[in-house]
């Protein structure tokens, strides 16, 4: 009975076909933005519909679907897309059969068969579609860790660690693992942490800057808190979080002077001409003297 | 009461969305920026006490009114297992869980007004409110 549906199907493919071409248009009329043009909507929409109709005949899932579904995505059209239309192949099918004369089926029957005809179409795109966000999200999780905890050592004995966005316990780990490794590594004597980027500073972020800042003591550096914003000292304040155990700074360039003096370092201008000339004239005159 | 917007709480990053929600509502309220920070702050700190302590819950944020002002509530609900003794968790410095201790506390100190209802087993209910100055 199956087999006879199914044949009934696709000898009727050029009929189904146009119905479905127009249900789609209508349904989506409202739905298709400028972005996508006509003429790319049109074809789309055609070559899907050949696709499920080439995977109804096969009764199996064809390599097409999954090549049509990746560009599909690659598009970035949403899945409602997909499976909307599938949907309403369902209809049409269905509504197509029970229209159909010659057939002795009842209803359910009809229904039952086209579901076991499209359903496994459906679940295929689904599992392709959520399986390339999936690994969209896991690519991007792995970026973001490789963005969380970045150490700069900017000179001899300074490490600069700044932080940017909101800070979860797995990142906080992060900055302490990455903190302490950079420390050793880079032999730095002072750390600055800047937390300009940090939009909120809470009693959990808080206690992990204070725990770090203690486990860079205690490997035997320091650790100075810079980018502290005006708003939240204020919240710090607040808390009644107590950061008096480490120097704290209002900005980057503070902290790095701060640093410098730590480290018994100066930056130092290189002679401008003027005074290599001057020193010149007081040389030459020494020797005039002499 | 009926309140207009809830952010559930149940993974960490929850937390994020119930504090970008009230720092935009509250932006909206016309609430300078330090008084933004506060309200983020606080919110963070009762979402995380929803994450540690409760497992789930929500945090639900309203418009207040008060004769010529204008504020925000904001009130955290759970069916966690309650608070024992509240008068202890409200000393600085007191954490069941190795943290600061300068949670509830210090929501107190950032809004204006600060209440809370927690019975042993069945959950915990705190309001708190912050008028536009």
């Amino acid at each position: 009975m199956a087999k006879k549906l199914k044949e009934i199907l696709v000898d009727n493919s050029n009929n189904l076909v146009h119905m479905w071409l127009e249900e789609v248009a209508e349904k989506q009329k409202d739905v298709t933005n400028s972005s996508i043009s006509q003429d790319l909507f049109e074809n789309t929409n055609r070559e899907f519909v050949n696709i499920i109709f080439g995977s109804v005949e096969k009764e199996s899932l064809t390599s097409d679907l999954d090549s049509f579904t990746e560009r599909v995505i690659n598009l970035g059209w949403p899945l409602s897309y997909l499976t909307d239309g599938l949907q309403l192949f369902k209809r049409v099918a269905t509504e197509f059969l029970i229209e159909h004369d010659e057939l002795e089926v009842s209803v359910p029957e009809v229904l039952r068969n086209v579901d076991e005809l499209v359903n496994p179409i459906i679940n295929q795109l689904v599992n392709e579609y959520s399986g390339s966000w999936e690994n969209t999200v896991s690519l991007q999780r792995v970026a973001l860790q490789e963005l969380s905890a970045p150490l700069i050592p900017v000179m001899e004995n300074i490490t600069v660690m700044p932080l940017i966005g909101t800070i979860d316990t797995e990142r906080a780990k992060f900055i302490m693992e990455n903190l302490l490794d950079g420390v050793i590594k880079h032999h730095a004597e002072v750390v600055l942490i800047d937390i300009t980027g940090v939009p909120v500073v809470d009693t959990m972020v808080a206690h992990h800057i204070i725990q770090a800042a203690e486990a860079v003591r205690l490997v035997g550096s320091t650790c100075i808190l810079v980018g502290i914003r005006p708003e939240i000292a204020q919240t710090i304040v607040n808390l009644g979080i107590d950061l008096s155990k480490f120097p704290t700074k209002s900005s980057l360039r503070k902290g790095f002077t701060a640093a410098l003096e730590m480290t018994n370092q100066m930056i130092v201008q290189t002679n401008s001409e003027e005074q290599t000339i001057e020193e010149l004239i007081d040389s030459l005159d020494r020797s005039e003297q002499s | 009461m009926d309140f207009r917007t809830c952010v559930n709480i149940q993974k960490e990053w929850d937390i994020v969305g119930a504090r970008q929600f009230g720092r935009d509502f509250s932006k909206k309220l016309g609430f300078g920026i330090v008084d933004q920070a506060r309200i983020a702050t606080a919110i963070s700190e009762l979402a995380r006490n929803i994450y540690l302590y409760a497992g789930s819950g929500k945090i639900c944020f309203d418009e207040v009114e008060n004769v010529g002002s204008r504020g925000i509530c904001i009130v955290s609900l759970d069916t966690g297992p309650g608070i024992k003794d509240i008068s202890q968790v409200m000393e600085d410095g007191f954490s069941t869980s190795g943290g600061l201790g300068a949670g509830l506390p210090g929501v107190k100190r950032l809004m204006d007004e600060f209440d809370i209802t927690s019975k042993e087993g069945e959950g915990t209910e705190i309001r708190v409110v912050k008028w536009v100055r």
